[in-house]
């Protein structure tokens, strides 16, 4: 075929050595994203936390503190220096793995916070596999059976699972799994000492996080499977002989991927402080329970901490998700 | 062999399809022409069984004495792709985005035989290198975006014929494609029905490329099947007053304005240039030290292939993306250079687009679509008024104010179109594609329209299009566009009458027609009509 001008030149462009060189392009935007949005988290998170107005030490001390108390714990806290400097202090220590000391527990942040994301990440981890394992089969078959009785069950039993206060959920499963059944324990968390009874621990958590996650997600990929079997591509397939429930796997979930995963990013994202009711049924010595009872004791130092901590992952996340979408897309690698 | 017998559809309680027999046997090409709704496409569908799940199918199509409505789906499956196969319209979106070529091939393969994929993998190969995508400068390994509309549709075709077919059904294959794109991939459907053995059903609009390619043609109106013959014979004796307005409306030119020619032109562009970024490095010239100039009262043609720089040219001239260098002259005043339109110049100008319904909010009324141009000019009190006069300047009725856009036909929306670029008075429309998607009889009441738009109104128009019998009828003069430059230059009939340009000369030799003697004298058919 003879190729005309306009058109060679395009593909020239297009040609297998540039495709390497723009994914490796796309990486590097991705990862100067990722250091650009913790720099800037960094700062906002500082500027809240110190350059409100009132005074961060007064504040932590509470209205009945001596001011020798405050005027001490000013001087704990750097807040004698200008900002600058400070901001640059605690970045440093933070690069160097200090999160400064709890007001509360006199302990090292840092060591609070690992010891909360032992139990926060695995159980997040946990209630998006969950979630996914469920959405997945779930949302095929509403896809696939659309406006038939299947896909209008699958479409109640989630309105349902959003619905459901997920609390009253917890309950259920620790009435019926570990009061009558005494099949997984009640509550608590013992560490991971224990590899089993550790994740037996989590395992009731993780459902009842799930529950809701998995509605969520059973839609989504519900509705994208929906809007790709709309497709021309959907009918070139059905055209070479795939059935229709072949064309729905091989075809249109890949194309549905994307909005799926942003959701995915989303409710890891959630679920990673999000658990505090969860935790708080369940005893578990989470994240979210941490942030909630430093606030409460106006531990700045802690919460500043966790905060940055969780939006470094929330960051995380979005880049993991970046990455997948261009594993996914090849024209995202092209950019 | 495929014959279909009193094949009748219907969906609720419409009919679709009534009564159709149609014999497609190996090596012959039929042509299926007719107008959007005749039932074209639904009777491919219905061939393949992909009807829409509502739809009601009686009669028998039959693939060797078996009749493929009554099979089981899973049997079903076991005929598509491998003994009948389709190709559709839109080669852009036909392929899987996230799939490369050669595993889309391979696909149609794995699923009909027992092959790993290394095997399958070898016979995509030659199954691309069939349809003109030759290895290495095509490898396996490539997405559907790295490739043109042109080679997109080809790859569309060796998935298509992967399995060697008995029929091979293609929906308006080159619709979407410029004529210079759209010549070779009717010349390798030719090919491959010759070397292949095939039977071919070739739906489309387009009379000139059933002329070109189809041994038989079978005319399709409301559902039903109006005429059937031997391309030639049906050309020439035209028996049913159907046809003969297909064809009088595919040729229709309309009555001409002659351009005043004493004033000063009413837009001039000089020494117009603008450059791209292209991703990945480089930049590409879409214009090209383009000057060009049109009259008070001038229609003027511009053609070219995909990515001659027409899109550019036209936007530049709208005023939606600055040139780099040189200058645009409007009614006396210049915009120079990397300067902004003002609004009362843009307002000078106005666009109708190809696709009427995607140009359209869905969700507003008629009334405030039309007096959307306004924005550039202020509404002014009575602009209901001005509403309802441009309506039933356009042929509309003033009540369709009141309507949303889903409520009309194509040919209506388009009106629409044009009421909307009329309302704010401007000197020039810049028709870009307006009457490529509509069928022959409305594309020819739209061509009237505005043939008389521009003598009532004084319009200039710029008509942009892929299709040279139109431009040649409704232009005064044709430019030539070609990797950005304008390559000619003249009057309409006489550039594409006695092109000059290799670059007009490529074009007019791709443009698909009608053999001259086909529609003049009488004719005597050598075989009895069936």
């Amino acid at each position: 075929m003879a190729m005309t001008g306009p058109t060679a030149r395009h593909f020239t462009v297009l040609s297998c050595g540039v495709s390497v060189r723009s994914m490796l392009r796309y990486l590097l935007h991705r990862v100067i994203s990722l250091g650009l949005g913790l720099v800037a988290a960094s700062v906002l998170i500082f500027a809240v936390v110190t350059l409100v107005p009132g005074d961060p030490a007064s504040f932590m001390l509470g209205t009945g503190a001596q001011p020798e108390t405050v005027a001490a714990l000013r001087q704990q806290m750097g807040l004698d220096q200008p900002w600058p400097l400070r901001y640059l202090t605690w970045v440093g220590a933070l690069l160097q793995g200090d999160f400064g000391q709890s007001l509360t527990y006199k302990t090292p942040v840092a060591g609070m916070i690992r010891d909360r994301m032992q139990v926060s990440l695995p159980l997040a981890l946990m209630a998006l596999v969950l979630a996914a394992a469920v959405a997945f089969p779930v949302g095929l078959f509403a896809a696939s059976r659309r406006g038939r009785a299947g896909d209008v069950a699958v479409m109640g039993g989630t309105q349902l699972g959003i619905a459901l206060p997920n609390f009253w959920f917890a309950m259920l499963l620790v009435l019926i799994f570990a009061v009558k059944l005494r099949w997984l324990p009640a509550g608590g968390f013992a560490g991971w000492g224990d590899p089993v009874a550790a994740l037996k621990s989590l395992i009731l958590p993780a459902i009842a996080l799930a529950l809701p996650q998995a509605a969520i997600l059973a839609r989504v990929l519900r509705s994208a499977l929906i809007e790709q079997q709309g497709q021309d591509y959907i009918r070139t397939a059905r055209a070479k002989g795939l059935s229709a429930g072949q064309t729905l796997r091989r075809h249109a979930l890949r194309n549905a991927m994307i909005p799926v995963l942003t959701i995915m990013g989303m409710q890891f994202s959630f679920l990673l402080a999000g658990a505090i009711i969860i935790e708080n049924v369940f005893y578990l010595p989470g994240l979210g329970r941490l942030i909630f009872q430093a606030i409460s004791q106006r531990d700045l130092i802690v919460v500043q901490s966790a905060v940055l901590v969780l939006v470094a992952a929330v960051i995380a996340v979005t880049f993991l998700v970046d990455l997948a979408y261009a594993a996914i897309d090849p024209r995202l690698r092209q950019r | 062999m495929i014959r279909v017998r009193d094949l009748s559809v219907t969906i609720g309680d419409v009919p679709i399809l009534r009564d159709i027999d149609l014999d497609l046997s190996p090596g012959l090409i039929t042509g299926l022409v007719g107008e959007s709704g005749s039932g074209k496409s639904m009777t491919a569908l219905a061939l393949m069984r992909l009807l829409p799940a509502r739809a009601r199918v009686q009669g028998r199509i039959t693939l060797d004495r078996t009749d493929l409505t009554a099979m089981p789906e899973r049997q079903m499956c076991r005929i598509r792709g491998r003994r009948i196969s389709m190709i559709f319209q839109e080669p852009m979106t036909a392929l899987n985005p996230l799939m490369t070529i050669g595993d889309q091939v391979a696909e149609v393969l794995r699923i009909h035989h027992d092959l790993d994929r290394a095997a399958a993998l070898q016979r995509a190969r030659e199954r691309l290198d069939r349809v003109g995508l030759p290895a290495p400068r095509f490898p396996l390994t490539l997405f559907p975006h790295q490739l043109s509309g042109g080679q997109r549709q080809r790859v569309a075709i060796a998935l298509a014929i992967a399995e060697r077919p008995d029929l091979l059904i293609a929906d308006e294959p080159t619709t979407a494609l410029d004529v210079t794109t759209q010549a070779p991939i009717l010349d390798l459907l030719r090919d491959l029905v010759r070397d292949e053995g095939m039977a071919l059903l070739l739906i489309t609009h387009d009379l000139a490329v059933v002329a070109g390619l189809a041994d038989r043609v079978v005319v399709m109106k409301s559902g039903r099947i109006v005429e059937a013959d031997r391309t030639e014979a049906l050309f020439r004796t035209q028996s049913h007053p159907y046809t003969r307005d297909l064809f009088a409306a595919s040729r229709h030119a309309p009555a001409r304005a002659t351009p005043r020619r004493d004033d000063a032109p009413l837009l001039s562009i000089r020494e117009a240039r603008r450059d791209y970024r292209l991703p990945g490095g480089g930049s590409l010239t879409a214009v090209d030290d383009v000057t060009l100039t049109i009259g008070r009262g001038e229609s003027v043609g511009l053609v070219g292939e995909s990515g001659c720089g027409k899109s550019t040219l036209t936007r530049a001239i709208l005023g939606l993306d600055p040139l780099q260098a040189g200058q645009i002259r409007l009614d006396g005043q210049t915009i120079r250079a990397g300067h902004r339109m003002p609004p009362a110049l843009r307002a000078q100008m106005q666009v109708v687009f190809q696709d009427p319904f995607d140009s359209f909010n869905p969700r507003w009324r008629v009334a405030r679509l039309i007096a959307e141009p306004f924005h550039l000019t202020g509404r002014p009190p009575d602009w209901r008024d001005r509403v309802a006069t441009v309506l039933s300047q356009v042929g509309l009725a003033p009540a369709d104010a009141d309507k949303y856009i889903h409520e009309f036909s194509g040919g209506q929306r388009q009106r629409i179109a044009i009421a909307r670029a009329l309302i704010i008075r401007p000197r020039l429309i810049v028709l870009d594609e307006a009457v490529s998607a509509l069928d022959v009889r409305v594309r020819a009441q739209v061509l009237d329209l505005l043939a008389d738009l521009r003598i009532s109104h004084g319009l200039s128009y710029l008509f942009i299009s892929h299709d040279l019998g139109v431009v040649r009828g409704v232009t005064d003069r044709v430019l030539v566009m070609e990797k950005g430059r304008i390559v000619e230059d003249g009057p309409a009939q006489q550039v594409i009458d006695r092109p000059d340009h290799p670059a007009t000369r490529r074009l007019v030799a791709a443009m698909p027609r009608i053999p001259q003697d086909w529609t003049t004298g009488s004719y005597v058919p050598k075989y009895p009509r069936g």
